[in-house]
């Protein structure tokens, strides 16, 4: 094991498997001289050459359909997209291209392509920067979709999605690329899609967040313990698509109770299609309905404190376990609208549903 | 523009794939008007010159894409018509598995790398195509083919232009049939002289005669050792005219009777024939011989198409994914394999799904095709 950050396991993973592999390339608006908006490409330049690492004009749709066409015909491009907001510049690459390609040609052709690219609210980048869209992805047959939260999955997904043979949707998050952990030093550290990690276990309440909320939701858990005497089990599927519904559906037939945590916007959500299939599966399992803390249900604002209660935090998932086991009484409005931020107790409430974007 | 011919059996094979690829249009509309073929059928009678003549100037190793219209390309590169009719049909012999229907033909073994629905669409994949040819050492020239509504989609300014500055050896060539669907050229492009599009992209274009195979010919082979040689992008205008609608569901309000006669009296195929005739390469039984051999290839894969069964419904999952380490299965939902009452859409976590049994697909083509008609 070695301690590093974010940014570095995923520089890490890039540089391993361009060494190992001549048919990767990578492609990205400022990757190369820049050393990409958040440094995740620095050095790779230097050390692989403009033929294998190459700075695109801003051209999201062409860098991603480029990076199809290369694919389909053997080499294993990985695009990078500054943010997710952009890929819906990309979206029809992505979309109409990327990912029917291998069905619409009756299996002929295969598009193994990762495009990369960061989601995330935090730093008051605004509604065109900064929000959390991995349920447009996950929505669509074809892509795999990777949400990493931590440095060793995010090597280790990364080095996955680049062998794997389909298009790859790779989802980082702003706030994590500093973040340090844990990675295994082994160059063939892999971490296979459709493989939910338990962060930490419970017999309590299962708590599954979504892409960075799974950090948030550990530490809710740690709370939880500490303050409240709930031992919450936490559950980071890691991929959306495949997802691991087994493992989440053991877990909830242990607590009986689940609150699912995520950044993006509620409607249509991932805790909304969770929702659903553990409703569909594992109906007979619950003892309280699933509860979703999610985003607000706006653009990304600007301004500081409208930003910090747009998405979620730590008190609202204590709130939202103590919530379905019966510890508090289940209140406030419906998922993400208005009635949420007024009714929690609005702007600047210290816990509980005080600071809610989106819960219940 | 007089070129000189090529050696008389290419002449007569030129001949001979443009009167197939008009044989099959007009074959593939019939069988639409009787609802062997659905969904839209976009044909390309009156642009056979423009498809042989580019097509021929192809090594077998260079590549072509194409668009929705792109039966004719299928066949150019040599796509048994059987295997394009059993995919209009939506069987499971059809060159795209009968999952891809009219707009997406596709035959890797040929370097046909599809035809594509979006309009522009295939623009970017034309350049990653042509990015990994360069990237390989290899010689291969990339034709991508689009039609005039293509060119004011951000696919082509952005393609060109990152086409030229990685000096991406590809072949741009705008087929401008004169209408984007049923938009005149000059009611949707500022610019209406289609060559000169590229000009601030750094793409140099140059104009064909899309009605005469010759010349269609002699311009994109030139385009085409330029771009091999030179590495870096040419457009090519390909001036035509499709004698039929935009599709099958196209009444043609937009333009006069008159307009179309006149195109067609540019016809390619009898004007080859005809100049065939004229330097004695060809005599008119020949011309008749070549005719009836393209009914009959047409007849034969008819015929196949109607014998070829449709794709099994245990199909339905089938290449969503290429199966391997990661995806085991088809699943978007790795779980145990759903009890019973799970829905059609949830398919064993590890096999192709067991979507539903019986005939339901047929019966939703039935139903639908029973709505279109009333």
């Amino acid at each position: 094991m070695t301690v590093m950050r974010y940014r570095e396991a995923l520089n890490a993973a890039l540089r391993e498997e361009l060494a190992r592999d001549e048919r990767v390339i990578l492609m990205g608006e400022d990757i190369g001289v820049f050393g990409g908006a958040f440094k995740v490409t620095a050095g790779l330049l230097e050390e692989f050459g403009e033929r294998r690492v190459r700075d695109t004009p801003i051209s999201e749709n062409t860098i991603v359909g480029m990076g199809v066409g290369a694919a389909m015909v053997g080499l294993r491009p990985v695009v990078e997209l500054m943010t997710i907001n952009f890929a819906l510049l990309a979206f029809d690459q992505i979309v109409n291209h990327a990912a029917h390609i291998h069905y619409m040609f009756g299996g002929q052709a295969r598009v193994p392509l990762v495009v990369r690219m960061p989601q995330g609210a935090g730093h008051q980048l605004g509604p065109t920067h900064s929000h959390c869209l991995e349920a447009f992805f996950m929505h669509v047959p074809g892509l795999l979709v990777a949400t990493p939260s931590t440095p060793a999955d995010a090597k280790g997904l990364l080095k996955a999605a680049i062998r794997d043979e389909n298009p790859v949707i790779f989802i980082e998050h702003e706030s994590l690329y500093g973040q340090r952990g844990e990675v295994p030093a082994a160059e063939d550290h892999i971490q296979g899609f459709g493989e939910a990690a338990v962060r930490r276990e419970g017999a309590d309440v299962t708590i599954v967040g979504i892409s960075r909320m799974a950090l948030t939701a550990e530490r809710a858990a740690q709370t939880l313990a500490d303050e409240h005497g709930v031992r919450a089990e936490v559950i980071d599927p890691r991929t959306l698509r495949p997802l691991d519904l087994d493992t989440i559906l053991r877990s909830v037939a242990n607590t009986n109770r689940c609150v699912v945590v995520e950044e993006g916007w509620p409607h249509g959500g991932v805790g909304a299609n969770l929702g659903a299939l553990i409703a569909e599966q594992a109906f007979d399992d619950l003892d309280a309905p699933v509860r979703r803390v999610t985003g607000a249900d706006v653009p990304m604002p600007y301004s500081k404190p409208l930003e910090d209660i747009a998405y979620p935090h730590e008190p609202q998932i204590v709130h939202a376990a103590l919530e379905v086991l019966g510890q508090v009484p289940a209140g406030g409005a419906a998922v993400g609208n208005r009635g949420a931020a007024r009714g929690a107790g609005g702007i600047g409430g210290a816990s509980g549903a005080g600071r809610t974007g989106g819960q219940r | 523009m007089s070129h000189p011919l090529p050696d008389p059996d290419t002449a007569r094979e030129w001949l001979a794939t443009m009167t197939l690829i008009r044989r099959f249009e007009e074959r593939a509309g019939e069988m639409y008007a009787r609802a062997k073929v659905g969904g839209f059928l976009h044909l390309s009678i009156g642009e056979e010159a423009t498809i042989v003549g580019s097509a021929r100037a192809l090594r077998t190793s260079d590549y072509l894409i194409s668009t929705y219209r792109s039966h004719g390309h299928a066949l150019v590169r040599g796509t048994p018509p059987r295997n394009v009719m059993a995919e209009l049909f939506g069987r499971v012999d059809g060159c795209s598995g009968g999952r891809g229907g009219s707009m997406h033909m596709f035959d890797l073994e040929r370097r046909f790398m599809g035809g594509y629905g979006i309009v522009g669409g295939n623009l970017p994949i034309a350049a990653g195509i042509a990015l990994a040819s360069d990237y390989r050492g290899e010689d291969d020239v990339t034709l991508c083919v689009f039609g005039d509504g293509a060119s004011n989609q951000g696919t082509f300014g952005e393609t060109l232009n990152l086409a030229a500055l990685w000096r991406l050896p590809v072949v741009f060539m705008v087929t401008n049939n004169q209408f984007g669907m049923g938009t005149a050229l000059g009611r949707h492009s500022a610019v209406t002289d289609l060559q000169r599009k590229g000009e601030s992209l750094g793409v140099p274009g140059v104009r064909c005669d899309g009605m005469d195979v010759l010349d269609t010919h002699a311009v994109v082979s030139e385009a085409l050792r330029r771009v091999r040689e030179e590495r870096r992008p040419l457009l090519v205008e390909a001036v035509t005219y499709r004698f039929r609608g935009h599709s099958m569901a196209d009444p043609e309000e937009y333009r006069t009777k008159e307009e179309v006669a006149q195109w067609r009296e540019r016809d390619p195929i009898p004007a080859f024939g005809d100049l065939l005739e004229r330097e004695g390469i060809v005599d008119a039984p020949e011309r008749e011989q070549i005719d009836e051999r393209s009914r009959a290839q047409v007849d034969e894969a008819v015929a196949f198409a109607e014998a070829s069964p449709f794709p099994p419904p245990d199909s339905l999952y089938d290449d969503v994914y290429v199966l391997g380490e990661q995806v085991h299965g088809w699943y978007s939902v790795r779980t145990s394999p759903p009890q019973d009452g799970a829905t059609a859409a949830q398919p064993p976590a590890d096999g192709p799904g067991t979507a539903s049994t019986g005939e339901i697909p047929q019966q939703i083509t039935s139903a639908l095709q029973a709505g279109e008609d009333a």
